[in-house]
């Protein structure tokens, strides 16, 4: 039986968080994410939900308190962003090091230097290599079924890894959309309790977090990546029972017109919806161009990048986030799909929407001619294009 | 035919860490591990207590045991508090939180202050051995005035650390937390009894166990005991226990003659500096005089 | 070969008892049985649980008569002892006394 409500994507992420029937959520407001706490404290005000909330003091708090309730045996869930994220850094590896399916929701905000509150991939992106599987939602709905897959898939013996759902601030975060939901016995029946292999026992005592010198460091290391290279299957498997059970399909990685492509622009988040439909009017002016939509950023889907962009002649990467020094970031694990493969296509960067710019269907018209013209010249150059923008650079010591 | 009363199979913290020979710390732990029992959680912050139990694929605790990173005890301990207590499997099961001083008095302080004021069923304890130990040695804001670290050292033209101890349990107990005590491995008893008390106590805890450290500190491996004796006998440090804030503060031990503080220095390297100057001696003594004659301890004699 | 856990953890609790560290010490404390008063100070002294509690009984004139009473005996465990000396320093009726190690 399915219910729906008009309701902000902050929203749709603790309504999940809710019917998963979390356990406990050690949380710390931070703009745009905020809501998900407060609407947590609701539920429990209101007898809605049973769940232990921790008020802590800080994000690193947050994320610490986290891996010691769910090393305990609690399923675990908060949500943050940007500087929030940020300072957990350092605990965000031990926490998958520790292979504890914490759930996050992130309000995809760009990272300070300067503060900026608004919609961008920097937050996440900084993240990609603690080890934590990567969902980014499209919209309201998307960001509630995977919020509620997360816990699935993140608690799945085969794979016990936390996961981070992202969902652009204010955007999404604070738009009200149309969410579909099931009822809980269908969640409850989605998703049984959480039954962790190890816990904090005083049954059955046992070390966690210990010292591991050169001599074991490694081997550890290789069994914590494995479990997030051989996740692919059961994120698949999953998706596939949600859309069974719930009607929704999911995929990894999802192509738009992609077959008979010369141009393909790959983005993520909310400004997937504007790319697809900026691919549709330039179709209808003749320009071959598709779209990809990569939803499961970790674990990076090489073999569905390149089965799906391959055919084109050039793939323009639209990205809300830049790593400086070297390109956007999903330039680069883009170019790492294809590098080694007998035949590809041309790789273009494009710098979007970071800060919160408005994307809009004219700057995918931009992309898509522009990477046209270097398909047809055969080179890239200038490697990096930052898209509507509008410096005009004060001299040096001022005026 | 003897019966084996203690022994070292049984015990919740074994033999076989790699602390040094005649750790004060270790001894501590022990002595707090013999009342919480085996239903007991430990939360432990990073430091040597940390790295010299558990040196992959050895660990010395025979109780459930977690370690995150250097700042967090308090708050990973407050994490498995909550999960606990909503699984309800928190009857009967003590929650502790263990950090040295580094990761209590500095990049430990924060987690620490939001646990205890959050009101978590948490028994937080603070082994110092007054420096960043298990580094190699450095300053913290523990390191008493006069002593000798690696980034505070004596020379030429400094007198070792500069600045005087922070008073971390008078902070905890600002907090009005349920209770809040000092202690040290010479007065075990003491000790115990403290570490019964806030165990049996509901809501967070806080105990601040001075624990001398033979590398650090430059003493022989055998004085560890008579060094923290001496820390107490010098007024150096003083034995207390507060119940829901610094106005209930209660001394539980007293010296009867209460000994200068030389006969403290005397017996640590990181002091050697102050000993060749009396004037410096009389300083440290000055200052152990005004916070003695505070907490009502007795004048010094001899 | 490297036996590895999920998640790193260490499922053995204890296991530290596999490295003897009585290799670390150059001396050694040795217990005067007859000495000893089985007061337990130097149990709850040590840093490396190196002593263990054993019950016995000893002969003891008390009275013009020589009875058995019970009295508990430090026992050392050399496996572990560091010989850092502590037990030795506390004895309360120096019953334990350190020695150089015989190699």
């Amino acid at each position: 039986m399915e219910m729906k409500e008009i309701i902000r994507g902050n929203m749709a992420t603790a309504l999940a968080a809710k019917m998963a029937r979390v356990d406990v959520v050690p949380a710390f407001p931070i703009t745009p994410s905020t809501l998900f706490p407060e609407k947590i404290s609701e539920y429990i005000a209101n007898g809605e939900l049973d769940a232990e909330m921790i008020l802590v003091e800080s994000e690193h708090s947050a994320i610490s308190a986290a891996i010691g309730a769910s090393a305990a045996g609690a399923r675990v869930a908060t949500a943050t962003a940007s500087q929030g994220l940020a300072l957990m850094h350092e605990v965000l590896f031990i926490a998958s090091a520790m292979r504890l399916p914490i759930v996050m929701a992130i309000g995809n905000r760009a990272l300070s230097g300067p503060i900026n509150i608004w919609a961008d991939h920097s937050d996440t992106m900084a993240e990609r290599d603690t080890g934590w599987m990567q969902f980014y939602a499209e919209n309201n709905q998307e960001a509630f079924d995977l919020m509620l897959m997360a816990f699935r898939i993140a608690e799945d013996r085969r794979v016990l890894l936390p996961a981070m759902v992202g969902l652009d601030a204010f955007t999404l975060t604070h738009t009200m959309e149309p969410v579909d939901y099931p009822s809980q016995e269908e969640v409850d029946d989605f998703l049984p309790p959480y039954q962790p292999p190890y816990t904090l026992d005083v049954n059955r005592p046992m070390t966690f977090g210990s010292f591991a010198t050169p001599e074991s460091y490694m081997e550890f290391k290789w069994s914590h990546t494995r479990a997030l290279e051989e996740s692919p299957p059961v994120i698949d498997e999953i998706f596939e029972e949600y859309k069974k059970r719930f009607g929704r399909e999911y995929k990894r990685v999802t192509g738009y017109m992609t077959e008979d492509a010369d141009v393909i622009i790959v983005a993520m988040g909310s400004v997937s919806g504007t790319l697809r439909e900026a691919v549709r009017q330039m179709r209808k002016d003749g320009i071959r161009v598709g779209a990809v939509k990569i939803t499961t950023f970790r674990p990076f889907p090489f073999k569905e990048i390149v089965e799906l962009c391959g055919g084109a002649k050039i793939v323009a990467i639209a990205e809300r986030a830049i790593s400086p020094g070297f390109a956007g970031p999903l330039f680069g694990e883009i170019a790492g799909a294809f590098i080694n493969q007998p035949s590809r296509p041309l790789i273009s960067d494009f710098i979007i929407g970071l800060g919160g710019r408005d994307v809009t269907l004219k700057d995918f018209r931009e992309i898509a001619s522009t990477a046209l013209k270097e398909a047809e010249e055969g080179r890239v150059e200038p490697l990096v294009k930052w898209i509507n923008i509008n410096p005009e650079e004060a001299p040096p010591g001022g005026e | 035919m003897t019966v084996v009363i203690r022994n070292t199979d049984k015990e919740l913290f074994t033999s076989g860490h790699r602390g040094c020979a005649g750790c004060g710390e270790m001894t501590a732990v022990r002595q707090v591990l013999m009342v919480a029992g085996p239903n007991t959680i430990v939360a432990n912050a990073t430091g040597c207590l940390e790295v010299a139990s558990t040196g992959y694929p050895e660990t010395a605790w025979a109780i459930p045991w977690i370690h995150v990173a250097f700042e967090n005890a308090a708050a990973v301990a407050s994490g498995v508090e909550a999960a606990l207590k909503k699984l309800g499997k928190k009857e009967g099961v003590n929650v502790l939180a263990f950090a040295g001083d580094g990761g209590t008095f500095d990049i430990g302080l924060q987690a620490l202050s939001g646990m205890l004021e959050r009101g978590h069923d948490v028994k937080f304890f603070t082994f110092d051995n007054e420096a960043y130990m298990n580094t190699g040695i450095q300053r913290c804001s523990s390191t008493p005035y006069g002593a000798s670290t690696t980034t505070s050292p004596a020379g030429r033209v400094s007198i070792g650390e500069s600045r005087p101890k922070k008073p971390i349990a008078a902070i905890a107990a600002a907090h009005e937390v349920p209770y809040v005590a000092t202690a040290t491995i010479a007065y075990f008893q003491d000790l115990q009894k403290k570490v019964k008390k806030a165990l049996d106590t509901k809501g967070p805890t806080f105990m601040h166990i001075f624990a001398p450290c033979p590398t650090g500190w430059r003493h022989s491996s055998d004085n560890a005991v008579q060094i923290s004796r001496l820390a107490v006998e010098t007024g150096v440090f003083i034995l207390w226990e507060a119940e829901g804030g610094l106005e209930n503060l209660k001394v539980t031990y007293k010296p009867k003659k209460r000994k200068p503080v030389e006969e403290y220095l005397k017996m640590q390297g990181r002091f050697r500096h102050i000993l060749k100057k009396p004037e410096l001696v009389a300083e440290i003594q000055k200052m152990v005089d005004e916070k003695c004659e505070k907490y009502g301890l007795p004048p010094v004699e001899g | 070969m490297v036996k590895i856990y999920l998640g790193a953890v260490n499922p053995h609790p204890g296991s530290a008892l596999r490295y003897k560290t009585g290799t670390w010490r150059t001396m050694k404390p040795v217990v005067d049985e007859q000495k000893c008063i089985g007061c337990w100070f130097c149990y709850m002294y040590c840093p490396d649980s190196a002593i263990q509690m054993v019950k016995r009984t000893i002969k003891k004139e008390i009275g013009g008569q020589v009875k058995e009473i019970e009295r508990d005996l430090a026992v050392i465990n050399y496996d572990y002892c560091k010989g850092c000396g502590i037990c030795a320093a506390e004895c309360p009726v120096k019953a334990i006394e350190m020695v150089y190690e015989e190699k």
